[in-house]
């Protein structure tokens, strides 16, 4: 089956800035989004109810220089908080936060899809740690809707480079207790003075940090790159897999 | 290196599978108190808790261990589960939340999002989960049915049960039965046609329904007499869980209010199955038995309420096996659950809609002058509150709204799909004030003796009689749970939550968390600590003895 490409750049006329920025520079601000905004904001800048960042518009800011504002100060009494970009950055964000509804960054190849399941389940070995559905283990993060959660040129990346896609909210932890007993696994959440993990054995485990002796949060994914051990075709074949999956209904 | 690998992978899985609510582990839920598996605390509905490490001579010393604070405003009417130290619970109207017992807290949430179509006529409420092995099963207001994996709040498969914009919702907790999820549909005041269905708890699809009102040429259509299409809209909606015998092999289900609910005349007759609680063969959906206790139904006296399962062997059932129901009707009744043969049944509250009962159980009605008062009134004597028997006291408790009535002016309607169909309102018999007293309570209270009291009372199955009772200024939309050592915990719509002697009704300790009490209360235990959980206002309260 031919290969899909997905357009670079689609329906630019669409946009009222497009043209305006420099591709460099709505790369440097998809980076940085990924790596803070999007915690909040989601792949899509649509997670946050009244803000549809994808859109282009924004409500508390119309120019650029609103925007590049508002992301410096930060919207009081909101989850929004100030920032410390430099210029440059801030002039990323924005040159990205313009355009992101509209762009695609990177040309990525969606393959076939029943192809990519084998692929998952057989030689990318992603099931040993994967869930979908009710199969799999839970180790790693469950993937059952990850088609409506993120997009192609995403889920590329963390095929090409795990470390970057990891989200610190997903990050492995480690805690040896103060009885010796070590506690592995994914960090579901964490405060002042407890831990909830996703333990190796899929238990739902909660600590107290007076209990542990040693925390370790890793930035490491556990997952291995697929840069080399899949070609091109492989991983297109995978990421059209992933993009098929929508969760129930 | 092999043996070692091997060996960690037979460990996981035995970890893994510690946490599997298996059908058996429901069917002896009482064997394990430290956790709460079901919506009613076990299949017999009991609420009843045999945990011991709070007992009256400590029960002053209970402190406030944790608090979770919904993030919806809607009334919290959810029973958590608790699981090996994990609860979990739903925020209204349908997020699943996963935390930890003992702390408070979340590990995930699931929050599923119902469409517009959604109309459940009394708050956007839900009452809690059912689970089997690893998955937990959610109603939605929407009518859906969703399994959601309790590990990691991933949703599994979701159902379309019903048509949320013709007024059919869910609100009620789902029963898990062997391999089915047991669910029911609310919507008594859009003019549905109730059901109770059984889905398959793997895949979801559904493997029986049982209509609650008959279709022609089935037994029971005939009591819906009058022609057209009043079945088709009678209502007879089913939204508080039920109960299972698994000797018997039935569950017991109450049937809602009929539909228009407060104009008979539009649809003579007995209108079976609505005001009754019917037996099912869990695996076909066969009725094995009905009782109605309100036939042709004047005032939505809904008989929604948890079935409660006793065994009393002195009784005067042949088998022993009885069943308490402290109706919305005002009347207490006491059946055989294997027959449904009615044993006894009195007023727990003041009547007047029916002087007594036949030797059948069925109402002696003596309906009140038009514009004249009747007790109790429309939210009944009792509700959807989850009622307990303690096998320790042999007594059954109840959430009580007593010296309550209403007038009732019933009106024509006309059935439209999707909008209200009830047939009037009633009003309150004292001007100027509201005789629907809304889910929500007001910050200050402006329910007054005028309007009647609250009451938490015991009553004794073996006479029907109260033993005691403790008289409340407001009425409670509390459940009640008892515990082994003779502690009867509940909340109140004032904003208190409070223990008392179950043997006697003595206040013996309270707080005061500000909120209304809506839900079950429930006891459990981790690391050899038990804690009570109450909900008040947009949260849950945990208690447990001081440190």
């Amino acid at each position: 089956m031919a290969a899909l490409l997905v357009a670079a750049a689609r329906a630019a006329a669409q946009a009222p800035h497009a043209g305006q920025y420099e591709q460099a520079d709505i790369e440097l601000g998809a980076q940085l989004y990924a790596g803070h905004c999007v915690v909040c904001h989601g792949e899509r800048g649509d997670a946050m109810p009244g803000a549809n960042l994808g859109s282009g518009k924004f409500r508390h800011a119309e120019v650029d220089r609103d925007v590049t504002a508002l992301i410096r100060a930060g919207i009081p009494g909101t989850a929004m908080a100030p920032s410390a970009y430099t210029d440059t950055e801030l002039g990323a964000l924005v040159a990205y936060l313009r355009n992101m509804g509209s762009v695609n960054l990177s040309a990525v190849k969606l393959g076939d899809a029943a192809r990519g399941r084998a692929l998952f389940v057989g030689k990318g070995n992603c099931a040993s740690c994967h869930r979908v559905g009710a199969e799999g283990p839970r180790a790693a993060p469950d993937l059952s809707s990850i088609g409506a959660m993120r997009t192609p040129a995403t889920l590329q990346r963390a095929l090409l480079d795990p470390n970057d896609a990891l989200l610190p909210t997903n990050r492995p932890v480690r805690a040896v207790l103060r009885d010796g007993r070590v506690v592995t696994g994914r960090r579901l959440n964490e405060d002042t003075f407890t831990v909830q993990i996703l333990d190796a054995n899929e238990r739902l485990v909660s600590l107290e940090r007076a209990d542990i002796r040693e925390y370790t949060v890793s930035t490491q994914a556990t997952m291995p790159s697929y840069a080399t051990s899949l070609n091109d075709d492989e991983r297109a074949d995978l990421v059209a897999y992933l993009l098929s999956l929508k969760g129930p209904n | 290196m092999l043996r070692r690998i091997v060996f960690t992978a037979t460990l996981a899985i035995v970890c893994a599978a510690q946490a599997q609510v298996t059908s058996e582990r429901l069917l002896d839920a009482t064997s394990e108190p430290q956790n709460w598996l079901t919506y009613s605390g076990s299949y017999a509905s009991q609420r009843y808790s045999a945990l011991t490490q709070i007992r009256p001579s400590n029960v002053d010393e209970l402190e406030l261990k944790w608090a979770f604070q919904a993030q919806s405003l809607e009334s919290f009417e959810t029973t958590p589960l608790v699981v090996d130290g994990v609860m979990y619970l739903t925020e209204a109207p349908n997020t699943a939340v996963a935390l930890d017992a003992k702390t408070g807290r979340l590990y995930w949430r699931y929050q599923y999002n119902p469409t517009a179509d959604a109309r459940p006529c009394c708050g956007r409420v839900n009452r809690g989960l059912a689970l089997l092995g690893h998955t937990l099963f959610m109603a939605t207001i929407d009518a859906k049915l969703i399994a959601i994996d309790a590990i990691t709040g991933q949703p599994l498969w979701q159902k379309t049960v019903a048509d949320a914009a013709a007024g059919y919702a869910m609100t009620l907790a789902p029963l898990v039965v062997k391999d089915k999820v047991i669910i029911g549909v609310a919507g008594g005041e859009y003019g549905i046609r109730g059901f109770i269905a059984a889905h398959d708890a793997a895949t979801g699809d559904e493997v029986w329904r049982f209509y609650t009102i008959p279709a022609p040429g089935e037994t029971g259509h005939e009591t819906w007499a009058g022609g057209g299409d009043a079945w088709q809209h009678g209502g007879a909606s089913v939204w508080v869980t039920g109960s299972y015998d698994p000797k018997l092999d039935l569950t017991y289900w109450g049937i809602g209010n009929p539909g228009p609910d407060w104009n008979p005349t539009q649809r003579p007759g007995d209108n079976l199955y609505s005001d009754s609680v019917v037996a099912l063969d869990p695996d076909t959906g066969q009725l094995k038995w009905h009782f109605q206790f309100t036939p042709n139904d004047d005032y939505d006296y809904d008989s929604v309420q948890v079935p409660v399962l006793v065994d009393l062997p002195t009784a005067s059932a042949s088998s022993g096996k009885l069943m308490l129901w402290g109706n919305r009707n005002g009347f207490f009744y006491v059946l055989d659950r294997v027959t449904g043969e009615f044993i006894r049944g009195r007023p727990f509250v003041k009547v007047n809609w029916a002087s007594g009962l036949d030797e059948s159980g069925r109402p002696l009605e003596t309906p009140q002058p038009l514009g004249s008062v009747t007790f109790p009134g429309v939210q009944g004597g009792t509700n959807w509150y989850s009622p307990s028997f303690s096998p320790s006291t042999g007594l059954f408790y109840l959430s009580a709204w007593e010296n309550y009535g209403s007038v009732f002016r019933p009106a024509e309607s006309e059935y439209l799909a999707g909008r209200t169909f009830v047939g009037g309102i009633p009003a309150s018999p004292l001007a100027g004030t509201n005789n629907v007293p809304g889910i929500r309570r007001g910050a200050i209270n402006n329910w007054t003796e005028a309007l009647g009291n609250g009451a938490v009372i015991a009553l004794d199955p073996r006479t029907g009689q109260q033993r005691w009772r403790f008289p409340t200024t407001d009425v409670s939309s509390s459940g009640i749970l008892t515990t082994a050592t003779d502690l009867l915990f509940t909340a109140s719509r004032d904003g208190y939550v409070y223990a008392l002697d179950a043997r006697t009704g003595a206040l013996l300790w309270r707080a005061s968390p500000g909120g209304q009490g809506a839900n079950g209360p429930i006891s459990y235990a981790v690391d050899g600590t038990q804690y009570v959980a109450v909900s008040s206002g947009n949260g849950l309260y945990v208690f447990g003895l001081r440190d």
